[in-house]
């Protein structure tokens, strides 16, 4: 496999570009691998990954029912952030952050990391006191976090509405400088290419139709490519979680799957220069490196397995958009899509050994999913090679909702929706 | 190239050449006439390059006429009307247009970013991926190259640029609904439509045109003895006629919702220089159809081959379109290179308006015998089995070069003709416009003869009529229409009333191409592009299944293919067919990826409509005015306004509010609480309903009383507080916080109709119908005892908690003795038309007592000093043993929440506890700061927890807060720290009790 | 997606607002199982296709309606009015 570097780029340029090969081979099902991991998006991926790469076990399957990082790994509005209030999180997506920083080099793929940072605007003194605190718990656990007030928040953002007329004035914001983004699709196929070289076996259009049982014990899938029997079988199925849990017999779990929307405007030159999030409302918009502007809002708010949703939320999201920038009402919608989401109970999720002897379950990522993939991937990989959690993934365990627990971030209460 | 306008009168169907119209393009003045597009309008002028491709910078010319457009992409308008990326073939002339070029500097002949071209092969697909990693030698191991190199990426990509400042005009929405909503004004449209209308239905029809007629615009055929134009013209006058039928021109329908919602958008301006005054510049319609039939036509695609981007290169049907239609034809020597026999029928017709077609290869092995007539008709050399394989020319098309094509290898053999043009018309073929079907999710059928995709099964209660449906031809297109429109009618228990489709007469001619997309040549030398706008080559897609991006989607992302604002109409099918070609299988084996709405990139200012510049309402309470008059901050609360401080000259807001919480503490102050949530809550089983709701008992309140209470969600945790008063036996007036009025009002509604519908209880929202006037002060009772009639206020009569009715100066009051400020204090409510005239009375009233207004600032000091909670600390995580109200959780009823309340994690050592806070050095505590133990700045340690809300005491004449402490309870006492980070504050605070001021509530009794 | 309001008749989904799960039977108020407790609170079956839900119509009746809604293609089956006039609550009687 050739290692990719500018120099094999030019290579290549001068014969055609004939020298490259499969960023990850296409193998067959063997019988049986040390562990399946039943699902082949983003963490998913990253979960063989590190297996592989830091606990030594290569024997592994990944089985993805589509095409790799179908799901929504390649849906998502590519934000990376730790902008967390409570320790459990902070602690986790700080792991993060930590892994995002290195990844292009440890996969020699170039995922596009791109700290451009992440801005929260409040609007009200109350919601600069929020902001404070939220910045604050991130400063005293080692994170960057700056309270910016209206001129600067105006300053590095020419297209914002800061003016005293609109509708929310904006007071001021709590900047992540460290966050931003990354390209959601080069994370799939970079962790797919690293864990394929480490001889992961990536068993694309491989549909998991039921899970093998001894006893209580899992031990292995029924797959539309045949049995694979595993001694572990890890699940990160995202949105697809109640679907394939249910298959093993567990009806029950604290998840409901919605729709989140996300648009492209056009593509124009630089204009949002970091990640910007609404604070009457829910809106978070950035500019990708082609120059569209990435943008997204709210769930559409109902259970649905559907990758689209309605009109309703469409208006909302293009009102908060144009009432945040004035400016860009002009600008265009090139296109909409929706990721099918596993909205949690708190709002947070769950890496965890279990429900049933031989499965681990790795699930409840609502909209945030994106961000954690090479943190969930580090610790559910921890989980599945040591049989139990790792101290920062610890909190995130299935009981916590049955213990009072929950790791509700804003304080929504156990509905999955308002998160 | 060297388009020019045609002087035959007959041509040119679209505009009007006796009125001219002048604009400006990159500085350039050109005149052009009513009815051109600003592309017709470039062409006539001789305009070739339009604009730069995105990634290599090659010079681009008009490729379409449409809005497949991939390459003429303009910056219309200037300063706040500046719109980016707008196609030239969708803009219409007006006088005074100004566009110029972008992605290109400076100027679209000279471009200095064309370096790009030089580096050729190693910007192919997927290039970002393998490199800008840089070197492995950071110690830390990050990926700071990149970091560097993206912001120079991120400038070279992007195309127009965003204007910065407000968009000026103003959009509208409209609901609208009918039987049969009709998607596209062509034959296809037309006919369908009023198939419709004469059966009675409701109709309403979409086209993105400024005239109806599509493919009939200046067409020849017969239908019903008329010919094709006429007989369209003729169509939409009878359409206009029906009462029941609405005609939407302009109107693109962009997507496809549940339940038959489809979103279409009308340019109402754009083809003005502006919106006329209160126009809007676009409006929103939002349509409900109980069937729609989709007539949207389809795209021409071109061919594949090596510089098949250069400037003067168009799509054949685009130049039959401008000849006709604009009275345009693109070039002055043509040639034309199809796979099938469309084109000829353009070529005749542009033929017909005084084209020079010298050369039509074609690069199928036969062709009919009529087809051979018409190239000879018009006199073009026709050169069969034949590619181009190669073109030449400076910037734009010079010649071309043609050699023998094989069928089986898919190659052109070394060029044996070079032929001088400076127009080649390309023709790959039709791929039907099959977007709206496809949003939805009908997977998307392979048609083996028109190697075109048709619409899948319908999900939603659609009807495809004409090239939409894969039904060419203009009798086709007919009867499909009409066989659309009887169904749909059927679908909706409308008879229809004519069957037949009208009479054609007119050439029916093939669609079906040859499977051929891409002519490759033995050496591989120039880019053969396949997405024009991205710079997407066939390379691009080989390189792609090389590395094992075979999947569809996996093509699209790789190469971007399809994702440019065109979004692949014209290019996707050849890509797809490129790759399929790559993994030996069939198109229909490789599938298509699900077109997502919209079709057309659309204006965001449009989707918000009204919203645009009014996000939301402003709720305002009924004393808004004299707030303002009287000189308050306002603030906003959610989506009320409320005063913060009345601020005196000079006094800034920290003074404002002390002073105000003084006033009340010594005196008596008033202060608005209009804004609380407020809920009438009656019936028989009003009583235990609330005893359910709250978790301390209800089921004892006397009438005449009012309790605070607390509500907990059902897993145990603060929902909201508030009191609620007993006006009669079953009739209660509960308040809610400000913010959780709604939540609490659906919590109720929710309990009441799906958990215990059967108790007898309704409940209707009072917000807004309630005044609310909060009174506080030691001297509140004698203010009210000046003014009020009708009830006794001593204290023994009107005890507190106490609630009763009385008047005050005629208007009828509710007045409950509560106390939020610690202070004796009451809550006087009106009816809200009159809390203004209330407000004046209590003012008035409190002359004597030097009564003092004040704002939320105040408030909220008041409060903090006595120990009272509210929105900080009921923050959706803390439970009432957390807030010392653990009294206040029955253990002798159920409630909501009553289970999951007692769960040990709620009640556990560690958990953050309400404390009070007293800064020990003098300085202020700022909200959200968190609470340490070190007393070093820069060694804070870890967060025991933090303050909720702080302020100025005036009573204890420090600053303080309330807090949510670790085991706060039994910290009372200690010295910690306050510190802000975020703020650069860190300072020195004991820990004390909650309630700071008159812990034992003397004052609110007495 | 279009709701029949049982009241009001057929309205768009934008005047309602989405109360989850419609199977949830709230346990007793006599009934202080925790587990009872935390199954009503916590545990969805999220299920791939047909779904009793609560939708509220908030901005119309108020009313509480039971809808039956495919999750995989958003068809609403059939909406059945909740509450004190709810039809079954009458039958009952």
């Amino acid at each position: 496999m050739t290692r990719y570097s500018a120099f094999e780029v030019i290579k290549n340029a001068f014969t055609g570009n004939k020298g490259w090969q499969p960023a990850w081979r296409k193998p067959e099902p063997k019988k049986s691998y040390d562990v399946i991991i039943v699902g082949g998006g983003g963490h998913g991926l990253s979960t063989a990954y590190y297996l592989a790469s830091v606990h030594k076990i290569t024997n592994v399957a990944i089985v993805e029912k589509g095409w790799l990082g179908s799901g929504n790994i390649g849906r998502n509005t590519t934000i990376v952030r730790s902008n967390y209030l409570l320790p459990e999180n902070t602690r986790f997506y700080e792991k993060s952050m930590q892994l995002w920083r290195t990844l292009s080099h440890e996969l020699n793929y170039n995922v596009m990391f791109s700290p451009r940072g992440v801005l929260n605007l409040a609007h009200t003194p109350g919601q600069m006191d929020l902001f404070a605190e939220r910045g604050n718990a991130m400063r005293l656990m080692g994170g960057d976090a700056e309270l910016l007030d209206r001129d600067q928040v105006a300053r590095a953002n020419p297209g914002l509405d800061v003016s005293g007329n609109a509708r929310f004035p904006i007071e001021g914001g709590l900047l992540q400088p460290s966050a931003g983004s990354a390209r959601h699709d080069a994370v799939a196929w970079g962790f797919a290419r690293g864990a394929d070289l480490l001889g992961v076996d990536i068993l694309e259009n491989c549909e998991v139709k039921g899970f093998l049982r001894e006893g209580d014990n899992i031990v292995g899938v029924e797959t539309n490519r045949g049995e694979i029997r595993a001694e572990k079988t890890g699940i990160a199925v995202a949105g697809s979680t109640s679907r394939v849990m249910r298959l093993a017999g567990i009806k029950n779990l604290p998840i409901e799957s919605h729709v989140l929307q996300a648009f492209v405007s056009e593509s124009l030159k630089p204009v949002i220069p970091n990640v910007v999030t609404f604070g009457n409302g829910h809106l978070y918009a950035s500019q990708s490196d082609k120059g569209g502007l990435v943008f997204g809002g709210s769930l559409d708010g109902y259970n649905t397995y559907a990758q689209r949703g309605n009109l309703p939320l469409v208006e909302e999201v293009m009102s908060e958009f144009t009432a945040m920038y004035p400016a860009f009402a002009r600008l265009r919608l090139l296109r909409s899509w929706g990721g099918v989401v596993d909205m949690s109970m708190d709002g947070s999720p769950i890496i965890t050994k279990g429900p049933l002897p031989g499965m681990y379950l790795n699930a409840g990522w609502c909209y945030g999913g994106f961000k954690a993939t090479p943190a969930s991937g580090w610790c559910f990989a921890h989980t599945i090679a040591n049989d139990a959690p790792h101290e920062i993934n610890a909190p995130f365990s299935l009981e916590r909702y049955k213990q009072g627990r929950p790791i509700d971030e804003l304080g929504a209460g156990p509905t999955p929706g308002y998160h | 190239m060297s388009g020019y306008r045609i002087s035959s009168p007959d041509t040119g169907v679209r505009i009007d050449p006796t009125k001219l119209l002048n604009f400006s393009f990159n500085g350039r003045t050109y005149s052009g006439f009513e009815g051109d597009t600003l592309a017709s309008a470039l062409l006539a002028n001789g305009v070739g390059v339009l604009g730069r491709s995105f990634k290599y910078h090659r010079p681009r010319g008009l490729f379409s006429a449409g809005l497949e457009e991939p390459n003429a992409l303009v910056t219309l308008r200037q300063g706040r009307r500046s719109e980016p990326n707008i196609k030239a073939t969708e803009i219409e002339l007006y006088d005074g247009l100004i566009a110029k070029s972008q992605n290109c500097w400076p100027s679209p002949k000279f471009d200095l970013m064309a370096i790009n071209q030089l580096a050729g092969n190693a910007l192919s697909a997927g290039f970002y991926y393998k490199t800008f990693m840089g070197p492995n030698v950071f110690f830390n191991k990050t990926t700071e190259v990149w970091w560097q190199f993206e912001k120079i990426i991120r400038r070279a990509a992007g195309l127009g640029k965003a204007s910065l400042e407000a968009d000026p005009d103003i959009y509208e929405r409209m609901h609208a609904w009918c039987d049969v909503l009709v998607v596209g004004g062509g034959p296809a449209g037309l006919i369908a439509g009023e198939r419709a209308a004469e059966a009675g239905a409701k109709v309403i029809l979409c086209e993105q045109m400024a005239e109806t007629g599509g493919s009939l615009v200046g067409s020849k055929d017969l239908i019903d003895g008329m010919e094709g134009d006429e007989w369209a013209k003729a169509c939409i006058e009878r359409l206009k006629d029906h009462e029941n039928v609405r005609i939407l021109t302009r109107t693109t329908v962009q997507s496809y919702y549940d339940d038959n919602l489809l979103h279409a958008i009308e340019r109402v301006a754009d083809h003005k220089i502006k919106p006329d005054a209160f126009e809007p510049r676009q409006r929103s319609w939002k349509i409900r159809a109980k069937s729609v039939i989709i007539a949207t036509g389809a795209f021409e695609r071109p061919l594949v081959f090596s510089g098949n981007d250069r400037p003067g290169i168009m799509l054949a049907d685009a130049a039959r379109r401008y000849a006709v239609e604009y009275g345009v034809l693109p070039g002055k020597l043509i040639s034309i290179f199809t796979n099938n026999d469309t084109a000829y029928h353009a070529a005749r017709t542009m033929a017909d308006c005084g084209a020079n077609i010298k050369t039509i290869i074609d690069v199928r092995q036969q062709v009919s015998g009529e087809i051979r007539a018409i190239a000879a008709s018009i006199g073009a050399e026709l050169l069969v089995g034949d590619a181009v394989s190669r073109t030449s020319g400076l910037q734009k098309i010079s010649a071309i070069h043609v050699g023998h094509f094989n069928a089986d290898s898919k190659l052109v053999a070394p060029s044996t003709h070079r032929i001088e043009t400076d127009c080649l018309l390309v023709s790959g073929g039709w791929s039907p416009a099959i977007h709206l079907t496809s949003q939805f999710g009908g997977t998307p059928i392979w048609d083996e003869g028109l190697q075109a995709f048709l619409p899948g099964k319908a999900l939603q209660n659609w009807y495809g009529a004409g090239a939409m449906a894969g039904k060419f031809g203009l009798a086709n297109t007919l009867l499909s229409a009409t066989d659309a429109a009887k169904s749909a009618l059927k679908s909706i228990g409308i008879k229809p009333k004519k069957l037949k489709p009208p009479i054609v007469n007119s050439e029916e001619i093939s669609v079906q191409p040859a499977a051929v997309y891409e002519i490759r040549r033995a050496i591989k030398k120039g880019k053969s592009f396949v997405d024009l706008q991205h710079d997407v080559t066939s390379e691009d897609v080989r390189l792609a299944h090389r590395e094992g991006f075979i999947s569809v989607e996996h093509l699209k992302r790789y190469t971007t293919l399809g994702m440019a604002t065109d979004q692949g109409k014209t290019s996707n099918v050849t890509g797809l067919a490129i790759m399929a070609e790559a993994r030996g299988e069939a198109i229909e084996d490789v599938g298509t990826t699900r077109f997502r709405p919209p079709f057309t990139p659309v204006t965001l200012g449009a989707i918000a409509g009204e919203n645009y510049g009014h996000l939301k309402p402003y709720r305002l309470s009924p004393m808004n005015d004299w707030h303002i008059a009287r000189g308050a901050n306002m603030y906003a609360n959610g989506l009320w306004m409320r005063p913060e401080t009345y601020n005196q000259s000079g006094e800034t807001v920290e003074q404002a509010y002390i002073r105000e919480a003084g006033a009340v503490r010594k005196s008596v102050g008033l202060v608005d609480v209009s804004t609380l949530g407020k809920i009438d809550v009656q019936g028989p089983d009003a009583g235990e309903f609330l005893n359910r709701i709250y978790s301390n008992g209800f089921a004892k309140l006397p009438i005449g009383k009012a309790r605070y209470g607390l509500m907990l969600r059902e897993d145990g945790f603060l929902f909201d507080d508030g009191t609620t008063w007993r006006l009669d036996e079953n009739h209660y007036l509960m308040t809610t916080t400000t913010a959780k009025a709604g939540p609490v009002m659906e919590h109720m509604e929710y309990h009441l109709d799906v958990v215990w519908p059967e108790l007898k209880v309704s409940l209707v929202s009072v917000t807004d119908q309630w005044a609310g006037i909060a009174l506080a002060g030691p001297n509140s009772r004698k203010v009210l005892e000046a003014c009020v009639s009708g009830t006794d206020m001593s204290d023994k009569a009107f005890p507190f908690m106490g609630v009763r009715d009385g008047e005050i100066t005629d208007i009828p009051i509710k007045i409950a003795r509560l106390s939020f400020s610690g202070e004796m204090a009451f809550e006087v409510f009106c009816g809200a038309m009159h809390g203004q005239a209330l407000w004046d009375a209590l003012m008035d009233a409190g002359k004597a007592f030097d009564i003092t207004p004040y704002g939320l600032e105040a408030l909220s000091t008041l409060r903090i000093e006595k120990g009272h909670v509210a929105g900080p600390e009921l923050n959706g995580r803390t439970n009432a043993n957390d807030l010392g109200l653990g009294g206040m959780v029955s253990t002798k009823k159920p409630f909501i929440g009553s289970v999951l309340v007692h769960r040990e994690a709620l009640n556990e050592t560690g958990r953050k506890q309400l404390v009070g806070l007293r800064s020990l050095d003098g300085q202020k505590i700022l909200g959200g700061s968190h609470i340490v133990a070190s007393a070093d700045q820069a060694q804070p340690g870890e967060s025991l927890g933090h303050t909720t809300s702080a302020c100025f005491s005036p009573e204890l004449n420090c600053y303080i807060s309330l807090g949510l402490l670790k085991d706060g309870r039994a910290r009372i006492g200690e010295k910690l720290h306050v510190t802000s980070p975020v703020r650069g504050t860190h300072g020195a605070v004991e820990v004390v009790s909650p309630h700071m001021v008159d812990p034992d509530g003397r004052r609110m009794h007495g | 997606m279009l709701i029949d309001c049982p009241w009001c008749g057929p309205r768009s989904v934008e005047e309602f607002s989405y109360r989850g799960d419609g199977t949830l039977k709230r346990p007793a108020l006599s009934d202080n199982s925790m587990n009872a407790a935390s199954a009503y609170v916590y545990n969805r079956e999220n299920p791939a296709g047909d779904h009793m839900e609560i939708w509220h119509h908030g901005n119309g009746c108020r009313s509480h309606i039971l809808v039956k809604r495919n999750t995989l293609t958003h068809k609403i089956l059939s909406c059945e009015l909740l509450g004190p006039y709810s039809p079954k609550r009458k039958k009952k009687k």
